[in-house]
Formats: C-alpha cells, structure tokens, sequence
C-alpha cells in the first residue's frame, strides 16, 4: 500500500495535463492579442500530448495511485484517449468561432483543459470521493463557459439553470454516496463491492442511496425525469460550448455509471433494483426526445431533445446487464460523440459573425448553397436516425441486441418504435437541405482547418459504418479488460 | 471461372461510379456528369456480365461466393454468393440503371450529377441485396437503398414530392424496423450467427417462427408492396420522376418478394404454411380489388403504379402456392415486371416530358402525331395485359397453373386478372392513344428521337425474348426453386 500510494505511473497523463493547463494560464497572461493563437497552439499540442501518453501505456492489468484512489485500466486507457481527441477536435472547431464572437482569451482553452482534467479523473476514479472530485471539476468548468458570453441573456440563464440544477443533482449524489459509505463503511469502489457481495452491508440502506445515486446519474445524463437543463444549456450556451457539452462529458458519464452502477454495485442483488430504475428513465427518456424533438423550431434545442433520446439508448446497453451489453453501450456513446461532434460543428461552420444559423431554417436550400456540407449533414442525420451503412445504424444495432439477449425484447419494440418517430425530424433536416429553396444567399465562410475536420468527421459518420468491426471490438476488450 | 471477386465488383463499381459522377459533375458541369454516368452504368452492368457467362446452370451450390470476416465482434461476414434467382435480379438491375440514365438524359436538368450518381449508388446496393448471403449485410443494402430514393423522389419528383418522399421513407423503414428485431432473435437463438445458411437450419418452435414471419412480413409486404400497405406506392410513383418510377417498379419492388424467398420461406416454413392462406387471401385482394382501382384511375402514373401492385400480387401469390410451377412463376413474373412496368413508365415518362400532363383526360389522338411510339406503347400495353408471346404472359399463367394445381377456385380469382388488366390497360391506351387529335397541345407532339428509340428498343427484346423463349429462365431456376421447396418440405419444429 505505501509502494502504491508513492506510484505516481498511472496518473501521468493526468498530472502532464495539469501542469500544462496551468503552463498555459500563466503563459497567456503575457501574450498580447495578436499572439493568442500560441495558446491555441500549445492547447492542441498537449490534448495531443496528452493522448499519447496516455495512449502509448496499455495498462494489462489495473494499476492504482494514491491508496487506490485512483485507477488506470484498459477503460480508462480506452476513453481518455477519446476525450483527448474529441476535445482537440472541439478546440479545432472552435477557432474560427470563438474568434468572431470575442471569446478568443486564454480563460476559453484553460477551461477546456480544467473540464477535461476533471473528466479524466472521473474515467479513472476508483473511490467515490474521487469519481465526485472529477465530476465537480468538469461541472465547474462547464458551468463557467457556459457562461462565457457574460452580456447574452441567453447564456447567462442557462448557465444559471445549469448550475442551480447541477448542484441538485450534485447534493443528490453525495446524499446518496453517503449512504453507500453509512451501509458499507468504506468509499473504494472494489471495497463496496466486496461488502455487497458478503451480505454484511445492510440492503435497506444500500437501496435507499441507489435511488439518490441513479437521480443523479440520470440528471448528468440528461434522462428523463431529470432533462429539464438539458434543452436550455444547449440552445443557450455558446455552440462550441454546447457542442464539448454533448460530447466529451458523455464519455465520461459513460464511465461514471460503469464505476458507480457496474464496478461498485453491480452486485446480482443490486442490479435488479437499478435495472427497473434505468429501464424507466431509459424508455421514458427515448419517448419524450423523440417526441419533444419534432417540434423543435431551433437546431441546437432539436439536438437537445436528440440528445435526450439517445441516452435513453445508450442506456439499454446498460439495462442489458452483462459485458455484452456495457460494450455495447459504449459503442454507442463513442459514436454518439462522432456525430454529435459533427452536428454541431455544422451549425458552426454555417455561423458567422451576428448570425448563429441555429434555426432550422438556416439549413434550407443548403444543397444549392453547398453541396459537399450538405452531403456531409445528410450522412450526419441519417447516422443519427440509425439507417445504414452509417455508423449509427450500429451503434442502436448493438444496443437492441444486448437488451433482447438480456430478454427485453419489448423494451427493443418500444425503442423501435420510438427511433421510427425520431427519423422523422432527421428526415426534415433533410428535406431543408435538399428539397427547398435557400432563402439566405450570403457565402458560407469558415476557417479550412475546421472545414476540413468538418469533412473528415462526416466521412468517418460512413467509413466506420461501412467498417464498424474494429470500433466495436475496441470497445468490447475495454469492457472486459477491466471488469 | 476467374479470380475476380466479381459480386464485389458488381456492387462496388457502380458506387464508385456513383462518387466519381459527383466528382466530375462538381461545379455544374452537366454533360461531363451525364457522359461518366452513362460509362459507370454500362461499366456496371459489364461487370455483371462474367456472373451469367460463367454461371452453372443446375449448380445446386453458391455461386461466385466470396466469404470475409466483416464484424468480428458479432460474427458477421461479408458473404456474398448467388443462386439462379440472384443472378436474373442483378442482371435486371444492371440493365434497368442504364436505361435510367438514358432516360434521365435530357429531361433532367438540376443538379445532374446528384440525379446520376443516386441511382448508380442505388444500384450497386441493390446488387448487395440480391448477392448476400449474411443477414446483416442483407439488411444493411437493404435499408440503404432508401435514402438515394428518398433523395430522388424528394428532389425531382412532383409538386407533391416531400410527402410523397416522407411517407415512402417512414413506412418502409417501419418494417424494416421490426425485421431488425426478428434478425436479433435470430442471432441470438441460433447462438450468435447471421448466416442465412445456418438460420436455414435452425429448428425453431411454432411462436417464435410466427413471430419471425410476421415481422419479415411487415418489412417485405410494404416493400412488394401488399395490400393493405400499399398506399405509398401510388404517392411515390406519382411524384417521382421517370427515372425513380422505373428503378421503384422494375427492382425496388423486386426487394419485398426475394425477401419472402430468402427469408420468409425458408427459415419459418412451419409459419409460412400456417399462414399460407392470409398470404393468399392478401395476394387475391391485391389482384382483385387493386385492379379494380386501377380501372378507376385518371391519371396514367398512378395507374401503372396500381397495376404494378396488381402484377405484384401475382408473385405473392405464387410464392405461397408452394408448388414449383407456383414459385418458378412467382420468380418469372417479377423479372417480367421489372421490364414491363419499367417501360411503361418510360412511355409515361416520355409523354409528360412533352406535354407535362399524367392526365388521360390531357390526351387523345397521339397515334396521329406519335405514330412510332404508339406502337412502342402498344407492345408494352398488350405485355402488361398478359398477351401470349409477351414476358407478361409467361409467369401470370405459370401462377394461375399452379393456383388452380392447389386449388381450383384460387386459380379461378387469380385468373379474373387477365380481364381487368386487359381492361384498364388497353382502355386508357385507347383513351391515350387512339381517336382524334385532342387538343392543340397534342397536335403539336413531335415523335420520339433516336435515344428514346434505343431505350424502347432494347425493352421490345427483353420483353419479346423472355415472352416467345422463356426455356433459358426456368433452367436458371430449376435448381433455386427446388432447393427453396426442400426447406419448405422439412418441418422445423424442434
């Protein structure tokens, strides 16, 4: 135990991540406007970085720091190379965006880096005390670029309703983590376990903090009955803002069910009782997204529903119960990600300066204005309502197996269902694009890098689709490396 | 036999023609789209030409099989492989996106290379379809084949084409929706496989192989289309334009009945027994009462769309009759109908170019101006009414034979089709065609031009060929037919 807690290996990336984010709030300090892209220079270099350190150490077995507070394993390999990449990938977007709009400081790339730090610690968390730290700092830093736009009313609301909602949800979790500790007298999360299983933790107890632990899972996800912020945050806050909110942190909180609801009790007795919880918000979730979705007017809020809609399905992959099924619901949230990282980084490359083309109106006519973006939508949408060859398609396909494996198969009826009236609003984005006339003639400009990111990542919507097997089996062997 | 792994080619060469015509036609340069997009078609359907060479006629195993892992994680390969039933359906498919492409040649206008380069997509996807052997690969070419079509319609079709597109989409992706489901539990009872070969084995008891029939029922009769799910159909052919109306009739509709071939029959055929007699009674409605309503009909698209569902119902029906000159019709009549539909809608398309009406009422006397292709029109009008010596003709009496063979009074309705297709056929021809010039529009009808002659032309053969010599396709399907009804033999109750 002294070795381990002086075993500092397994944090690396973490630790590399915070001298650097700091490095660069101090560097900023001293660099005139004009210079600021160097800080956007070194937040890419060490995002990348970053990665590869955390990438090139393929932990085979789990390694612990800091009395086992702190764990690396091969999920948590796995996702924190993906939050790298699909932060850096945001930080690509945001540039031309962020500039236009005065956001161009060093505070934006130093939050993005703070809000990774904390999802990082979150993917490797192995105490409660540590899984409630992360999530605090990527909250934290969320809240505050949310709010980055100080003068817009409607970013300061949402910012607003995003705090006040997450501390709920945030109390609700410690309340419920205490009363994990109060029944088994200990935060680690392979100790719970073990007292799960040996019948000396008392059940009653445990029961009455899984309720407060799933609410407060359920208000991160964004299920329903705790979706109430999710709308406003997304249409209110910054696109780029909304778009790192849509993507990086549901990795995370793909981590925090696995390490609170799988790792620490997903003992058979347990599992039972989450499972009729998450069977609730999941269908629940499924049928007010998809149905709220449609009568959307703003593209931003439309994703919002989508949003809602999709963890529903992600969590059927969890419902399901076993490794299959955890594998399965990181595919999806791993593809979720992909697309929902493209989405939004068309809204900006559509937006210019005093025009945020967030309105679902803005996309009419786009196939005149330019085919290629419109090309790259049409793959986006027909990704996300689940048609192949596009990637989506088998990312729902993986989760409907798993919960009908797991003897579900009328929740895989409903979740049809639900997904045949969601293809009706991805069909309408089409039909902007593509059967109406544009109203908006201005030329779309955008920086080439994101443009071409833009490009890659819609490419990728069909690529992975056309190959998904790769993806697939990734996510598969970081579920069982580490359970 | 070559080394080539021609099924690939066949599916992957007009996708990839499909990209390049979108390349070439980038920034608006039309007829060097138009020009790629006649190559690539005519390249694709080359590529396919090596399958029917090198095919072995009584050959009783796959053919041109080509076997790769494609998901390792879920056990699914890129299989492909084809049988006598295939390669008629890759061939037709082949041959009708020509056409398409000659077709579209002039009439469209609009971003050209969008138009062109969708129904190349299409067509390599729909060859995927017939060629796969996987049942996820199957599902994957099937599902994707909706959204070029969706495109198409929505994008050139009429003024009510967003609805028309919608409602094709939404309703064929409904059934495909709960197929995916009853795929799922395929794979999970059969212990982890999507090989149809192994689901073609798998014993499964009475509830399940009802529910697995029923689902691919719903997917595959909105796609054939049956009644009562056929609505969308006349909405779709209606809006879409000449080209998206040929390859919806001639191959689209193609999708629905190689399912129940491929699906249906073989893996639930205790279920396809029990249900034989719904299936029936669907199919005679279809053939029946659709075509009443086409006699009713005012506008010539609509029409033919009722009239293909009519003709469809033909090979429903003559998939259930599980008798072998039943099925070989069943087979025979959807590769005819692929041809005779398709130029119909053609000769449809030809009119409204010119005068841009479907109104019957809009015409009259078009003989007097369009002297050459009114006999084009009759050719086709007198295939559709089942004329002996015409393709129609073949696989409609082979289904009324085997009607009659499993029971007298079913062969008796089947057979009330060849009076009312003759009657709403040849009446809206006479409407059409016949008597005194109409009006001024129609006296100012020029005849049609070189490339619409080559278009029919290469029809007439097909149609005539298949009509007067139709040995060659009951040989082709002699060894996929009796292999079908050997599964539906066996019982597979466990």
């Amino acid at each position: 135990m002294i070795l381990n807690a002086l075993d500092y290996a397994a944090a690396w990336p973490e630790i590399l991540l915070l001298v650097m984010a700091c490095t660069i709030l101090l560097t900023d300090l001293f660099l005139p406007d004009e210079r600021r892209h160097v800080t956007y220079g070194l937040t890419l270099a060490t995002l990348g970085a970053v990665a590869l350190v955390a990438g090139l150490s393929a932990p085979t077995a789990p390694a612990y720091a800091m009395h086992g507070m702190f764990v690396d394993d091969l999920l948590a390999h796995t996702l924190k190379v993906m939050v790298c990449v699909v932060v850096a990938a945001v930080v690509v977007y945001s540039r031309g965006y962020v500039m236009a709009r005065g956001m161009f400081h060093g505070e934006f790339f130093t939050l993005l880096l703070f809000s990774t730090l904390g999802m990082m610690v979150m993917i490797s968390a192995n105490s409660l005390l540590t899984l409630y730290l992360g999530l605090e700092l990527l909250s934290l830093s969320l809240y505050a670029l949310v709010a980055l736009q100080r003068d817009t009313a409607a970013g300061t609301e949402a910012a607003m309703k995003y705090f006040v909602l997450g501390a709920l949800a945030s109390g609700m979790l410690l309340y419920g983590m205490s009363m994990i500790y109060g029944a088994t007298g200990t935060i680690e999360i392979p100790k719970i376990a073990h007292a799960v299983a040996d019948g000396t933790a008392n059940n009653t107890i445990l029961v009455f903090g899984l309720v407060f632990l799933v609410a407060g899972v359920g208000f991160k996800l964004g299920a329903v009955p705790f979706h109430m912020w999710v709308p406003d945050v997304y249409q209110g806050a910054p696109t780029v803002v909304t778009q790192l909110i849509s993507t990086a942190p549901k990795l995370a909180a793909f981590a925090f069910v696995m390490r609170l609801l799988v790792e620490a009790l997903g003992d058979p007795v347990l599992l039972v009782e989450w499972r009729q919880m998450l069977i609730l918000l999941s269908v629940a979730s499924m049928a007010v997204g998809n149905v709220a979705a449609i009568a959307q007017t703003n593209l931003k809020r439309m994703f919002a529903y989508s949003t809602i809609s999709h963890m529903g399905f992600m969590l059927l992959g969890v419902i399901a119960g076993d490794i299959n099924g955890y594998g399965a619901a990181m595919f999806y949230v791993v593809v979720y990600a992909l697309m929902s990282l493209g989405g939004f980084g068309m809204i900006m490359a559509l937006a210019r300066t005093g025009f945020e083309a967030d309105r679902l109106e803005d996309f009419k006519g786009l196939n005149r204005r330019s085919p290629w973006l419109a090309l790259l939508m049409l793959l986006l949408m027909f990704s996300m309502a689940g048609v192949p060859p596009l990637v989506g398609f088998y990312a729902k396909l993986a989760v409907l197996q798993a919960v009908v494996n797991a003897g579900y198969t009328w929740i895989a009826l409903v979740a049809v269902l639900f997904s045949l009236i969601g293809a009706f609003y991805y069909l309408r984005m089409v039909r902007l694009m593509y059967f109406e006339e544009p109203t908006d003639a201005s030329p779309i400009v955008g920086f080439r890098d994101a443009r071409l990111l833009l490009g890659v990542n819609g490419v990728a919507t069909l690529i992975v689709g056309i190959v998904p097997g790769w993806l697939m089996s990734m996510c598969q062997s970081a579920i069982q490396g580490s359970l | 036999m070559t080394g080539l792994p021609l099924l690939s080619l066949a599916i992957w060469v007009p996708i990839a023609g499909g990209a390049a015509v979108l390349a070439a036609g980038a920034g608006g340069n039309a007829v060097r789209a138009r020009w790629v997009a006649l190559a690539a078609a005519i390249a694709g359907f080359v590529v396919s030409l090596p399958l029917a060479t090198g095919f072995e006629t009584y050959g009783h195993v796959l053919q041109f099989a080509e076997k790769t892992s494609w998901i390792a994680r879920y056990h699914v390969n890129y299989h492909l492989g084809i049988d006598g039933i295939s390669l008629l359906l890759i061939l037709l498919n082949g041959l009708t996106t020509i056409l398409v492409v000659i077709a579209g040649w002039k009439v469209i206008e609009t971003r050209v290379e969008q138009y062109m380069a969708a129904f190349l997509v299409m067509s390599g996807l729909m060859n995927g379809v017939f060629a796969a052997q996987d049942a996820l690969l199957f599902y994957v070419f099937f599902e994707a084949t909706l959204i070029p079509l969706f495109i198409v319609i929505g994008v050139w079709g009429g003024p009510n084409r967003v609805y028309a597109a919608v409602k094709f989409f939404l309703y064929t992706l409904f059934g495909s929706l709960l197929m995916l489901i009853a795929l799922i539990y395929l794979y999970n009872t059969s212990g982890g496989s999507f090989a149809l070969a192994d689901w073609y084995r798998l014993p499964l008891p009475m509830g399940g192989q009802t529910l697995v029939f029923l689902a691919f029922l719903v997917a595959f009769a909105v796609k054939v289309p049956m009644w009562p799910v056929h609505t969308w159909l006349p909405d779709a052919h209606v809006e879409a334009p000449t080209g998206g109306s040929v390859v919806l009739a001639a191959i689209a509709l193609k999708l629905g009945g190689y399912g129940f071939l491929r699906f249906s029959l073989p893996i639930a055929p205790d279920a396809s027994h029990a249900l034989a007699g719904l299936m029936i009674a669907l199919s005679l409605i279809a053939v029946v009462y659709i075509g009443l309503v086409a006699l009713v009909q005012t506008d010539m698209k609509k029409l033919i769309a009722y009239s293909s569902i009519a003709h469809m119902g033909f090979v429903t029906l003559g998939l259930f009759l599980f008798n072998r000159i039943g099925v070989e019709g069943a087979v025979i009549q959807m590769i005819s109908h692929g041809f005779v539909s398709g130029a119909l809608f053609l000769c449809v398309g030809i009119l409204y170019d010119r005068m841009h009406s479907r109104q019957i009422a809009d015409y009259g006397g078009v003989v007097n101006r369009m002297p050459l292709f009114a006999s084009f029109f009759m050719l086709f009008a007198m295939a559709n009414a089942g004329l002996p010596g015409t393709s129609g003709f073949v696989g409609e009496f082979m289904v009324i034979m085997g009607a009659v063979q499993s029971n007298f009074w079913v062969g008796f309705a089947a057979t009330t089709t060849l009076v009312f297709g003759a009657a709403y056929t040849l009446w809206m021809f006479k409407r059409v065609v016949f008597g005194a010039v109409a009006n001024p529009q129609v006296e100012a009808l020029a005849d049609i031009e070189w490339r619409e002659v080559v278009l029919l032309s290469i029809l007439v053969v097909a149609v005539m060929a298949m009509g007067l010599y139709p040995a060659p396709f009951n040989a082709i399907l002699e060894a996929p037919v009796s292999d079908l009804l050997l599964h539906l033999e066996r019982s597979k109750l466990p």
